[in-house]
């Protein structure tokens, strides 16, 4: 009965039968099922001690070393880094103090050249100015002469001029006074 | 029908019986796993943190089935 | 009944292994199973152990990766105080696993598939993470079972079912790790009867049919990889929030 609906229940085929028999595993009358329970916990008991005494302790030491290694060489990378980090910036502060140093001397010589020749044009007008001076000076003396000359030759002129138009000639100081007058009149004019 | 074989008649339906009870870990596994699609589809970066879970999951829901087949296997095969 | 027949449950019996001296020391083929599984822990151990390079070898980066997933898991669930049991959980984890994976070979015995292991390590961790709880809080452990911000009259409804869940977890704990094991075991047996009844029934035809179930275990092979990690992990996970509870009581 039994091997029967067992068969209907596990197969499509004909003539299926389980063999004959309890499930080894719910067979506590066979003293092996007890008995491999007591030496599970003989090789376990030895087991646990073999990876916790021995293989355990290593396995975590490496993987701790190795930790150790990367953290040291990523810091030695990052010191390096920081190294070359310092190194390009007293490059870039060596080269930024070399191009102020060239500008200002630039700058100087360029100041030193202009100073150069303000003071030469300075010099040259100077120079300049006081021939001009000296001439305006000599030009002022001429015409002072030549005012001074023209004096007596127009009230010896007007003298003359008068005697022939009347026949008689005024007082030597009037005349010189009259021409003296219309002189400073034109003058002024 | 005598006694005994009336008595493994019985055994026999009772593990028929038993088995019904995996219905309810197809349903279980079902759920799990199609929560699982739906919450991929939403968030796809979370794949597989949510897989161990699901794994979890399947492992803790298909334990639920297997209790009903040990109880058809003791039904059927325990000494009696 | 003539032909074959399956007998899906005769993979699962117990005999005595090592030959005279398993026989009077009752030493048996699960045991056996157990031998190997602890030997390939040690040996790959050992053998990841023995470079202990800065950029490891596969072994070693296997024995990394293992040591490093279980570390995760107990700081992860527990806490700091996690550092503390990790041996603990790393020794179930692995033995575990390996029992699991070992098991998938023919002609291998899977002691993981046998209720009387799995519910002994459950009982162990259940029995410890209690003692752990005692120890850390004392009798203050036992307020673990009253829920918080509950009213008081339901506190007597509550209160035992509390108890009776916490009674649960090593039965839930074993039961998941035997039954999954179980399960697959016996299905790859039941399809691989299938070859043999069909190609017993059916001939020649039988034997070309016999592809389907072929590649159902094909499959199959595939789920039982996953469920024998998975359930090596559900093991050890719930074994940390176990003691994340005797620990920290909530």
């Amino acid at each position: 009965m039994r091997r029967l609906s067992t068969a209907l229940l596990l197969a499509l085929v004909p003539s299926v039968a389980l063999a004959d028999g309890e499930m080894p595993q719910m067979d506590f009358s066979n003293p092996l099922t007890l008995d491999q329970v007591s030496w599970m916990a003989v090789i376990l008991v030895v087991l646990y001690l073999v990876l916790a005494r021995w293989g355990l302790p290593q396995i975590g030491k490496v993987l701790e070393n190795r930790a150790a290694i990367i953290a040291r060489d990523l810091a030695a990378a990052r010191a390096a880094k920081q190294e070359a980090d310092r190194a390009v910036a007293l490059l870039t502060a060596t080269l930024s103090s070399a191009r102020a140093n060239a500008q200002a001397e630039v700058a100087k010589a360029v100041a030193d050249a202009k100073a150069d020749a303000a003071a030469k044009a300075a010099a040259l007008s100077a120079a300049l100015d006081a021939k001009l001076a000296e001439s305006e000076a000599r030009i002022d003396a001429a015409r002072n002469a030549a005012m001074a000359a023209i004096k007596p030759v127009a009230s010896e002129a007007a003298g003359e001029m008068l005697l022939k138009l009347t026949g008689s000639v005024p007082a030597q100081e009037e005349l010189v006074r009259c021409v003296e007058d219309a002189l400073a009149v034109r003058k002024a004019a | 029908m005598d006694p005994h074989s009336a008595a493994l008649l019985a055994k026999d339906i009772g593990a028929g019986l038993a088995t019904i009870g995996v219905a309810g870990a197809g349903v279980g596994i079902g759920n799990l796993f199609g929560s699982f699609v739906s919450s991929v589809g939403r968030n796809p970066a979370a794949r597989d943190a949510m897989f161990r879970d699901v794994l979890l999951g399947f492992a803790l829901t298909e334990a639920v089935a297997l209790y009903a087949l040990v109880i058809a296997l003791v039904i059927l095969f325990a000494a009696s | 009944m003539a032909g074959p027949s399956i007998d899906a449950l005769g993979q699962f019996s117990l005999t005595t292994g090592l030959g005279p001296i398993g026989r009077a020391l009752n030493f048996t083929n699960s045991n056996e199973a157990m031998l190997a599984a602890a030997v390939i822990i040690v040996v790959l151990f050992a053998i990841g152990l023995k470079a202990k390079a800065l950029v490891p070898g596969r072994i070693q980066a296997l024995v990394e990766v293992l040591y490093e997933f279980v570390h995760r898991m107990c700081v992860d669930t527990i806490g700091e105080e996690g550092k503390r049991f990790f041996p603990l959980v790393f020794t179930i984890f692995s033995f575990i696993l390996l029992g699991n994976l070992i098991g998938l070979f023919p002609y291998f015995f899977a002691f993981t598939s046998h209720i009387a292991v799995t519910l002994a390590l459950a009982l162990f961790v259940f029995v410890f993470s209690t003692g752990v709880g005692f120890y850390t809080h004392g009798f203050g452990f036992l307020k673990f079972f009253v829920p918080e911000g509950v009213p008081g009259w339901l506190l007597p409804l509550l209160i035992p079912i509390e108890i009776i869940s916490y009674l649960s977890r090593p039965v839930s704990l074993s039961v998941r790790l035997f039954a999954n094991m179980t399960a697959g075991h016996v299905m790859w047996e039941v399809f691989a009867g299938f070859m043999l009844l069909l190609t017993a029934g059916l001939g020649v035809f039988g034997a070309i049919a016999s592809i389907v179930p072929l590649g159902l275990n094909v499959a199959l092979a595939a789920l039982e990889l996953l469920v024998a990690g998975l359930q090596a992990y559900v093991f050890a996970i719930l074994t940390c929030l176990y003691l994340h509870d005797a620990v920290h009581m909530h």
